[in-house]
């Protein structure tokens, strides 16, 4: 047995298959992943990421810690509720995980992390806090829980109407607190995700998960497993970490250069050295299968440039069509027609830019052609 | 799911027919599809091939990964199943309507060897 979310008995009673994720007993789906992927971009869904592990910052330092802890700046998280996405690199600019920061006062953060890799982040947060002034604070009494589709602020508005009017005025990337007490112990309503639709994600205290979940699900989210959470991320072009990117390649070869900032000359964060002297020799590009079949992760690629290979690959239901992330050959360019060697067969695909579905709308073309 | 009686299986979650024209159509069981999950993707073998049983001839993909489909007795394909090869979600929908292929027995008397429907169902772990 797992580890286990505050909502599992209520996954089992829904009648999810439940498979070890990171050492966790978590639904991969409740009888079909297409329909519950469907689900997300039609209308909405819920996933229980309770998994992830929320960590607190708190202290007089607590800013400058991040300012060298990660990638990206902090210094833009300028008012309360702010997002931030960002990776955590080591020393040679690989990356030890990519995480969301939450602004809540310059003297508390509140990081989320990988549910594989919370134990070794905060391993090496605390090495790298000491000297700071600055107390790091696992919130396993935390659940979270993401609401996600096109519908997403009604069913939440109609399953927690005291965080309807807080909701509909979020920015993407923007949280609010729920009016309760200190903001450490209060619901937060985030609008991130990893769908590319629109949507909330919920941090709330584990004794109300099955509530909120509950009352979810009776206005008409739907609950998705982990499954259509993967093919949702990578129709959206979202890397996941541990595929796509991971402590032995750096951001900038992994899709993330978005997420490094080298603005402030001053801010010498770690891994900042190694990145500014690393060749690029690849980069993290999106391929659209024109064959019939399916991309998987760890697929030879081959293009006019050299081999490269795919780090996620799958079934894309919303291009009822096969997609994939591949770390090619730096001269590759999207446009670019490559081979991907599946069962010894080599079959073309198109190098094409990542995101490939956005708000429910197919960003790339030509549609492959799976239906002859 | 009852397990149709008149069929024979495999340890590796195929069903035989004993066609009336002295060819096997082969499929997956309902338990193999369940396990599998979305199915989108069917690979099967040219018609001519001479498969040996147990020799992995075909691939089935679902949304989640590729799996080997296996010939359960010595022979030769003679005819693929092209509409389902369109429609895969077919083998979700109705598994044992969903013939993948059929094959020619080298030796009609293999067919004894495969499992029954009690023997599948324990084999599998159902019931």
């Amino acid at each position: 047995m797992g580890l286990r979310t505050p909502l599992h008995d209520t996954h089992v009673a829904a009648g999810a298959k439940i498979v070890d994720f990171a050492g966790w007993d978590m639904p991969l789906h409740y009888g079909s992943q297409l329909e519950e992927h469907r689900a997300v971009r039609a209308d909405c869904g819920l996933f229980d990421v309770s998994h992830m592990r929320a960590v607190d910052l708190h202290g007089a330092d607590a800013a400058k810690f991040l300012s060298l802890l990660l990638a990206n700046d902090v210094a833009k998280l300028d008012t309360p509720g702010r997002a931030l996405y960002s990776c955590m690199l080591n020393p040679s600019g690989g990356v030890i995980d990519d995480l969301i920061t939450y602004y809540f006062t310059p003297q508390h953060y509140r990081l989320v992390v990988n549910a594989g890799t919370a134990d070794k982040d905060i391993a090496w947060m605390r090495t790298q806090a000491e000297g700071f002034a600055v107390h790091i604070d696992e919130r396993k009494d935390v659940a979270l829980i993401a609401v996600q589709g096109p519908r997403a602020p009604e069913r939440l508005a109609a399953a927690l109407p005291e965080t309807a009017a807080l909701a509909q005025g979020l920015k993407p990337f923007n949280a609010a607190w729920l009016a309760a007490a200190a903001p450490a112990q209060a619901t937060l309503v985030a609008r991130t995700g990893y769908t590319g639709e629109d949507g909330f994600e919920l941090m709330l205290p584990a004794s109300s998960a099955v509530a909120v979940w509950n009352a979810l699900v009776a206005a008409g989210g739907r609950p998705c497993g982990l499954g259509a959470r993967d093919t949702l991320r990578l129709e959206a072009g979202m890397n996941l970490y541990g595929q796509d990117m991971d402590e032995s390649v750096n951001p900038l070869e992994s899709g993330l250069a978005w997420t490094v900032d080298l603005r402030n000359a001053e801010r010498d964060f770690i891994g900042r050295r190694a990145l500014e002297a690393a060749p690029r020799e690849h980069a993290l590009h999106g391929l659209l299968l024109t064959a019939r079949g399916v991309l998987r992760a760890h697929q030879i690629v081959h293009t006019a440039h050299g081999a490269g290979l795919t780090t996620s690959g799958s079934f894309a239901p919303s291009l009822d069509g096969s997609i994939a992330l591949a770390r090619l050959p730096a001269a590759v360019q999207p446009g670019d027609t490559v081979e991907v060697e599946i069962r010894a067969k080599r079959l073309p695909a198109l190098v094409v830019k990542p995101p490939f579905v956005r708000k429910g709308k197919t960003l790339v073309s030509p549609l492959p052609p799976v239906k002859e | 799911m009852e397990l149709p009686q008149n069929l024979k299986y495999t340890e590796s979650h195929e069903w035989v027919k004993n066609d009336d024209n002295d060819t096997l159509s082969v499929g997956i069981t309902f338990h193999a599809q369940k396990l599998l999950g979305d199915v989108v993707f069917l690979e099967l073998p040219e018609v001519g091939r001479k498969v040996s049983a147990g020799e992995s001839i075909a691939i089935i993909e679902s949304v989640k990964a590729a799996s080997d489909i296996y010939a359960p007795v010595d022979g030769e394909v003679v005819e693929t199943n092209a509409e389902l090869v369109d429609a895969p979600e077919e083998v979700n929908n109705d598994p044992y309507g969903s013939w993948m292929f059929r094959l020619r027995p080298a030796d009609a008397k293999q067919l004894d060897s495969l499992l029954d429907a009690a023997g599948y169902a324990k084999s599998a772990g159902i019931e």
